[in-house]
């Protein structure tokens, strides 16, 4: 067959011309179609511009959200400088600003509760990943680790409030501490059960991802179920699992209201971790309508940016490792 | 390895699965344990009266929450007013124009943007609403809350419209449609339920957000229809309420977080519904 002739380029003179009478309805209709698509492509346009603008609006927003955080934490920036962090004191009274106690009181809380709650979400990343994916029991339980995640906040702030705080003061009372209940041990664990969804659905979906070749030769060489796991498919998702656990992390950080609940909310350096603290996102919860003073005022908010900048560094890196797992 | 008993390895293989079993259903204790909690402590709370009355003060017993409900409700659905447009829309700009270096950085912020501490919202809005407006107000609230849905809205539609096939788009295009019509009467109705199913879930995401609010909308214990005034919201009560040494206002703040889980679980259970519906994958 010619084929240069199928592909040959059709041309203007190919195409029938059409004989135009030009009446004058005629032409007020044609110039009315070409008024109407003019009219469509600068709605086009106008779209697209539209688009561009929301995507430019997301960066504007974080930027400014930085912005503004920098710019209202400068009076205490300026007065109070680096030592600000290092500071063992907060008594606002006396205009003593010093933010250690609550990055200890944040730096305790979030890994003590990201302690306890990593066996949990790696068992059950492990069990939906790869023991059972299928089924209404494996089902249940992913709806139901999601659910812990819907939950809101607040409610679990008071529940540990409810419940949870006298078991913690029993506990302490044979253990022998200060029987105070509230505290960071009792944030740790609102916090430990708040965070499994997030480690365990990102586990989950990387353990999935371990490519099947790699299991079938492990099993081939005689492996058991529990080597294959601890052997190719955790090696295999290291860096996912830690991103996992990184997110969390992120997450327990920036907790609030559960944690502002049951904490104890004093600006103390806690002395054990049984003892009543407080950590950032609480300080800033429980004092930010009360501050009367400027320096007062922007000590938090430089509390704020702190969060804010660590949350964000944690995220950025937790997402680069899932992107460089999943390509 | 090597060495040991098969036996054994045997055994412990079936060890470590019963381990792993009993770790991961040690998670679902703690959740039948708050729910059956807080449903046992607050659905006797619940009748006509307690969501048709505002709440009384210290000492008298009795009372409803209808304002926070209806704070609720306004809150939301003006952070929805705004959020959903622009989310949706810059959904479609990241899905249509992926791989641009704007698109690059806007997805980084979105990313950024989700992992916000809520307090950290929360200031910001106080500095860009309630401090000019020169008072806190409830449509600050919104605002606050509508930042916190736009990366999931964002997400849900860059990630829907992405899965949809070219070949729809390119048909639509050949017919001589513009590109806006294209968008929005064929690539959007088709993804609707991924987007509608983000859209529910950012919703049921700020259902119970209380730290935002603490700044924004201050809360208010009376009836409030005004936007720019205090206004009460659902978690906001309970905080306030469960803080509070009294039992009157602590039996209230039971009969909210029932209404509140309620309502989230419900949201979760219609998003699910959606999505398994049209088989949408998020």
């Amino acid at each position: 067959m010619d084929t240069s002739a199928k592909n040959s380029v059709i041309t203007r003179s190919d195409l029938p011309l059409r004989v135009i009478n030009s009446t004058p309805e005629t032409i007020a209709r044609a110039q009315k179609k070409v008024r109407r698509s003019f009219r469509q492509i600068r709605t086009e346009t106008v779209f697209r511009r539209t688009l561009t603008i929301m995507g430019l609006i997301m960066i504007i927003l974080v930027l400014g959200i930085l912005l503004t955080l920098i710019i209202q934490s400068l009076p205490s920036i300026k007065s109070l400088g680096l030592k600000y962090l290092w500071g063992k004191v907060w008594d606002p009274v006396q205009d003593i600003y010093g933010a250690w106690p609550f990055l200890l009181g944040t730096l305790l809380s979030s890994f003590l509760a990201l302690l306890i709650s990593i066996p949990f979400s790696l068992a059950v990343a492990i069990f939906l990943g790869e023991y059972f994916p299928k089924g209404w029991m494996p089902d249940f339980l992913k709806n139901a680790v999601e659910l812990i995640a819907a939950v809101p906040s607040v409610i679990y702030g008071f529940w540990g409030l409810a419940v949870l705080v006298p078991i913690v003061r029993n506990l302490e009372n044979h253990i022998g501490v200060e029987p105070v209940g509230v505290g960071i041990f009792s944030s740790s664990l609102i916090l430990a059960i708040m965070i499994i969804p997030y480690a365990a659905s990102l586990g989950r979906s990387m353990i999935q991802m371990v490519p099947s070749p790699l299991k079938e030769a492990a099993y081939g060489l005689g492996a058991t179920r529990w080597e294959v796991i601890r052997s190719v498919v955790l090696p295999y998702t290291k860096s996912g699992l830690f991103a996992g656990v990184l997110l969390s992390l992120g997450r327990a950080l920036g907790e609030t209201m559960a944690v502002t609940m049951v904490i104890g909310n004093t600006s103390l350096i806690p002395k054990n971790i049984f003892a009543p603290g407080n950590t950032m996102a609480s300080v800033i919860a429980n004092e930010f309508t009360e501050a009367d003073k400027p320096v007062y005022l922007s000590a938090l908010i430089e509390l704020g940016l702190v969060l804010f900048l660590v949350t964000v560094v944690i995220n950025l890196i937790g997402k680069k490792i899932i992107d460089r797992f999943t390509q | 390895m090597d060495g040991k008993n098969i036996k054994y390895r045997i055994g412990k293989s079936y060890v470590a699965q019963i381990v792993t079993t009993i770790f991961a259903f040690a998670c679902v204790i703690p959740l039948l344990f708050i729910l059956g909690f807080i449903i046992k402590a607050g659905i006797t709370k619940i009748n006509w009266h307690f969501l048709v009355s505002i709440p009384k003060p210290v000492g008298e017993s009795g009372g409803g929450i209808v304002n926070a409900l209806v704070g609720s409700i306004l809150i939301i659905f003006c952070a929805s007013l705004i959020a959903i447009p622009i989310g949706i829309l810059a959904g479609i700009y990241l899905s249509e124009n992926g791989k641009t270096r704007l698109a690059y950085w806007c997805r980084l912020c979105v990313d950024i943007l989700q992992g916000v501490p809520s307090i950290v919202i929360g200031i910001i809005a106080y500095f860009w609403l309630v401090k000019p407006l020169g008072g806190f107000s409830a449509l600050s609230g919104s605002v606050a809350l509508a930042i916190m849905m736009l990366p999931i809205v964002i997400r849900s539609t860059e990630e829907t419209l992405k899965l949809l096939p070219s070949s729809l788009q390119e048909a639509a295009f050949a017919l001589g449609m513009p590109f806006h019509r294209v968008m929005f009467k064929v690539v959007v109705p088709v993804g609707i339920s991924g987007i509608l199913s983000g859209v529910m879930l950012a919703i049921a995401r700020i259902t119970g957000e209380t730290a935002p609010l603490l700044f924004t909308a201050f809360g208010n214990p009376y009836l409030s229809f005004n936007i720019t005034k205090p206004m009460q919201s659902l978690p906001h009560l309970i905080y306030d309420y469960a803080t509070s040494p009294y039992d009157d206002w602590k039996n209230l703040a039971w009969g909210a977080s029932v209404i509140l889980l309620l309502w989230v679980l419900l949201l979760n259970i219609f998003t699910k519904l959606i999505t398994r519906k049209w088989k949408v994958q998020l």
